[in-house]
C-alpha cells in the first residue's frame, strides 16, 4: 500500500505550523526562537568576543562556533542524558558549515562568534530548526551577512516526496521506508549549504526533493524576515 | 531597465533582502550590489540620500576605533600598565605613561592609581589591524569614575542618547541633576541621588528602545516632565563630559 | 565591583529602593507557564523579570534501590546553559549548577513533596523514577528561587505516560498526576551591608556579603537551608532572614496553585 495520506493530515509538500520570534534572550547579543510543529529551537549569539583557548584564534578572521543541545526532557522517548554526544558534535559541525558561507567575520580577527542552540521539545527536523533560528539570531546580533539561511528536511516517505518530516514518518518502514534529507538554503540565490541524507532515493527523486526544499526554505525565509522586522515595531 | 526602490527610506531591511533594483543606485555601508540589484548585508534601517543607499545598523557589538571616548573597567594589573575591558570583543591596554605624568618608580604598586574593578572614562588612542587597542586617561574629561552605577545600552544608539550637540543628554542631566557620562561603547555612567538616577536610567532605556522612531525629543521632554514634575530645559552651553557625536 | 560601586548600591538600599526601583523585599513580576515542552511528561517556564528558566520532568520505570525496595526515585539536575549568559560555559555542570540542583533537590525531598511510596509498581522490581531537569534561558539574577518554582510547577503539571506490558509508552499520556503532598518554595535572602533583599539583580548578587536560601513548606516549616557568600551571619540575622522567607513564601506558592 502506498503512503496515501500523511500521519498528521498535511499535504505532501506542506510545512507544519511555524512561529518565529526574535530577541527572546535579553542577555545575548542576538537571539531567536523558531518553532515548526512540535520542534522548538532557541538560538542565542554571543560575540564577536574574545576567543579562548588562544591556539584556536585566527589572526585573519573571526571564527564561528556552534553548539547544539537537546534539553534533557526534549526527546521523543526517554530522558536524554546531558552532555555532548557524537551526534551533537557532528551537528555542531554541519551547522557551522551551513551558516558560515553567508557570514563575513574578517573585521573581527582572533575573535569568536558563539551560537548556542537549545531545544525544549522535538519532533524531527531539529538541526534544520536550529539553523533557521541561528540565522535569525546572527542577523539580530547585527553581523554582516550576505543572506539569511533557512533550513528544512525533505525526503521520501514510501513512494512520496515530502517536506518537513515528523518522527513517525522517519520511522516509516513500508515500501522502502523513509529517506530524510536535511537541507539548508540561501533564500536569495537558492544555493545549498547543508545537505545530508539517510535512506534510499533515486537521483531523479533527489532532484525533485531538493527543488521542493528550495521552495519551502523561501517560505520559511518570509517568516524569518517578518520576525526580524517585528522586533522593531514598538508598541505605542 | 526599470529602476525601483523596493524598501523605502527609514524602513527595516534584513540580510539578503533586495532593497533596490537598477544600475542607477549606489550601494554604501551595509549594502552590496549583485547584478542589477542592491542587497542588504545586515539588519538595519534603510537610508536613501539621492541615489546612495545605505543601512543604519540597529544592533551589534561596539568595535573600538581611535578617538572614541569610552568607559572601561580594569581587569588586570600588568608590569607597566593595566588590562581593561572595553565592552567590545577586544580588551585594551592602558600604559602607565598614558595614565599619569607622575614619575613612577620601578616595581611601584600600580593599584594606587587604578585598582581591579575600577571604572574609567578614557580615549581610544590606537587600534591596530589585529585589533590591539591602546587607550589613554590623559586629557580633558578623562578620569577614574568614583562610585556611581552603570547602565548598558546598544552602542549604536549612543548618538541618539547624546543628541545633537549633546542636547538630549543635557536634557536628562538638567531634569535629574545627575552626573552622566556616555561612552561610545554603550556604557553610561550615572551619579546622583537614587530617585533621580532611576529617572535618568529609565529615560536612557526609553531612548534606546525608541531611537529609530520620529519625535523622540518631544517624547523625552514629556517623559521627564511627568517624572520630575517640572519642564526640563535644554542646556545651550557645550558640555565636555560626554562622548562626542559619531 | 569595587568598594565605591558597592557603597553606591547600598545608598539605594538605605533609601529603601534598588537599581530597578523596587522595594527591598519586593519581587519582580513573575510569570509561570506550564506545558512548555510537549516532549516532557511535565514542564514549566518561570520568568522573574528578565530571568527565564525552564524545568522538565521525565518519568521512567526502573528497578528500586536495594535499601528502599518500595519507593520511587527522585533526581534533580540543573544546567546553566551558555545560551543564557556570557558567564556560563559549555561542559559538565560547574559548582553553581550543582549547588542549584542540590538545594532544590533537598527542598523537594525533605518537604516530602512527592509520596515516593505511591511510585512503586512492584516492590523490589519496578518503581517510577522522576527526573527533574532545570535549565536556564536567560540569567538576570535569582536563578535559585526561580528554578525551584519551575521545578515544582513542572512536577505539578506532570502526567504519567502509558505502560504496556511493563514498558513505558511515551506516545500515550494518562490523566494521572504525580502524587504531590507538599508545596515547598525557596526564598533566597541576600545580606548586603546591613540590608536584606530578595530576588536580587546580578549587581546585587555580586555585591552581596552573604545569602541564605530557605525552602519553606505550606505549614511554614523550614525544609532546607543553604548559606552562601563569603561573609558570616549571626543567629539574629539568620532568624530575620528565615522570618522574611516564611512571610514571602506564600506569595510564590500562590503563583503555582
Amino acid at each position: 500500500m502506498a503512503y496515501a495520506k500523511r500521519f498528521d493530515g498535511r499535504k505532501f509538500d506542506e510545512l507544519r505550523p511555524i512561529t518565529a520570534k526574535v530577541g527572546i534572550i535579553p542577555r545575548a547579543d542576538g537571539s531567536a526562537m523558531f518553532q515548526i510543529g512540535k520542534t522548538t529551537a532557541y538560538a542565542a549569539v554571543y560575540g564577536p568576543r574574545d576567543l579562548h583557548p588562544k591556539f584556536m584564534q585566527n589572526p585573519q578572521t573571526g571564527i564561528l562556533r556552534c553548539n547544539y543541545n537537546m534539553m534533557p526532557f526534549s526527546g521523543h522517548g526517554e530522558r536524554v542524558r546531558p552532555g555532548g554526544s557524537r551526534r551533537s558534535k557532528e551537528i555542531n559541525m554541519v551547522m557551522e558549515k551551513a551558516l558560515i558561507p553567508v557570514l563575513d567575520l574578517k573585521d573581527y580577527p582572533n575573535s569568536v562568534v558563539d551560537v548556542f542552540v537549545e531545544l525544549p521539545q522535538t519532533d524531527a527536523g531539529t538541526r534544520c530548526a536550529g539553523i533557521t533560528a541561528a540565522a535569525m539570531a546572527l542577523a539580530d546580533a547585527g553581523l554582516e551577512m550576505k543572506d539569511l539561511v533557512a533550513a528544512v528536511a525533505v525526503g521520501k516517505v514510501g513512494d512520496k516526496v515530502v517536506s518537513d518530516l515528523i518522527y513517525d514518518e522517519e520511522a516509516y518502514e513500508e515500501e522502502g521506508g523513509a529517506t530524510d534529507i536535511p537541507v539548508a538554503v540561501l533564500p536569495r540565490t537558492g544555493e545549498i549549504t547543508l545537505l545530508q541524507l539517510d535512506g534510499g532515493i533515486s537521483p531523479s527523486d533527489l532532484k525533485k526533493a531538493l527543488e521542493l526544499a528550495q521552495v519551502k526554505c523561501r517560505e520559511i525565509y518570509e517568516i524569518q524576515k517578518k520576525a526580524l522586522k517585528q522586533k522593531f515595531v514598538v508598541k505605542a | 531597465m526599470s529602476e525601483a526602490l523596493l524598501i523605502k527610506d527609514k524602513e527595516i531591511a534584513v540580510p539578503g533582502e533586495i532593497i533596490a533594483q537598477g544600475m542607477g543606485f549606489v550601494p554604501n555601508k551595509g549594502v552590496f550590489r549583485d547584478g542589477d540589484v542592491l542587497v542588504a548585508s545586515k539588519l538595519g534601517m534603510v537610508s536613501v540620500e539621492g541615489k546612495v543607499v545605505k543601512l543604519i545598523p540597529l544592533s551589534g557589538k561596539y568595535i573600538p576605533k581611535a578617538e572614541d571616548k569610552i568607559i572601561c573597567q580594569m581587569t588586570d594589573v600588568l608590569l607597566t600598565g593595566w588590562r581593561v575591558d572595553t565592552n567590545s570583543p577586544y580588551s585594551a591596554v592602558l600604559n602607565l605613561k598614558d595614565a599619569t605624568n607622575e614619575f613612577v618608580a620601578r616595581g611601584a604598586d600600580l593599584t594606587q592609581y587604578f585598582a581591579l574593578g575600577d571604572w574609567i572614562v578614557c580615549k581610544v588612542t590606537n587600534v591596530t589591524s589585529q585589533k590591539l587597542v591602546d587607550i589613554s586617561t590623559r586629557g580633558p574629561g578623562l578620569h577614574k569614575l568614583q562610585g556611581g552605577r552603570m547602565v548598558e545600552v546598544n552602542a549604536y544608539k549612543v548618538p541618539r542618547i547624546i543628541g545633537k550637540d549633546a542636547s538630549m543628554i543635557s536634557l536628562i542631566k538638567n531634569a535629574t541633576g545627575c552626573e552622566i557620562i556616555v561612552g561610545q561603547n554603550g556604557l553610561v555612567w550615572l551619579h546622583g541621588a537614587p530617585s533621580q538616577e532611576l529617572i535618568a536610567a529609565e529615560a536612557i532605556k526609553k531612548i534606546e528602545a525608541e531611537a529609530h522612531l520620529p519625535g523622540l525629543t518631544d517624547r523625552m521632554v514629556d517623559f521627564l516632565k511627568q517624572k520630575t514634575g517640572k519642564t526640563p530645559t535644554m542646556n545651550e552651553q557645550h558640555q565636555t563630559t560626554e562622548g562626542s557625536e559619531s | 565591583m569595587n568598594n565605591e560601586q558597592k557603597k553606591h548600591l547600598i545608598t539605594y538600599l538605605a533609601n529603601g529602593t534598588r537599581y530597578d526601583g523596587r522595594g527591598l523585599l519586593e519581587w519582580r513580576p513573575i510569570h509561570v507557564e506550564t506545558g512548555v515542552s510537549q516532549s516532557a511528561e511535565g514542564s514549566a517556564r518561570v520568568r522573574v523579570g528578565k530571568t527565564d528558566i525552564m524545568a522538565g520532568v521525565k518519568l521512567a520505570l526502573e528497578k528500586p534501590y536495594g535499601d528502599t525496595p518500595d519507593q520511587g526515585n527522585l533526581m534533580v539536575n540543573a544546567e546553566l546553559y551558555p545560551l543564557s549568559s556570557p558567564k556560563f560555559e559549555t561542559g559538565p555542570p560547574g559548582e553553581q549548577a550543582i549547588e542549584l540542583a542540590r538545594v532544590i533537590d533537598r527542598g523537594i525531598r525533605e518537604a516530602k513533596t512527592i509520596d515516593v511510596k505511591k511510585l512503586c509498581l512492584k516492590s523490589g522490581e519496578k518503581v517510577w523514577s522522576v527526573s527533574v531537569d532545570i535549565v536556564t534561558l536567560n540569567d538576570d539574577g535569582d536563578l535559585m528561587d526561580a528554578g525551584a518554582l519551575a521545578a515544582l510547577a513542572a512536577l505539578q503539571a506532570a502526567r504519567f505516560p502509558g505502560v504496556k506490558e511493563g514498558i513505558v509508552d511515551y506516545g500515550e499520556r494518562t490523566s494521572t498526576p504525580i502524587p504531590i503532598d507538599m508545596h515547598p518554595v525557596t526564598v533566597t535572602v541576600y545580606l548586603i551591608d546591613k540590608y536584606f533583599v530578595v530576588d536580587p539583580l546580578p549587581e546585587e548578587e555580586e555585591a552581596a556579603d552573604a545569602r541564605l536560601t530557605i525552602a519553606v513548606d505550606e505549614h511554614g516549616m523550614v525544609r532546607a537551608l543553604q548559606k552562601g557568600g563569603a561573609e558570616k551571619l549571626t543567629i539574629d540575622q539568620i532568624d530575620k532572614m528565615v522570618g522574611i522567607a516564611v512571610k514571602k513564601a506564600p506569595e510564590l506558592r500562590k503563583l503555582i496553585k
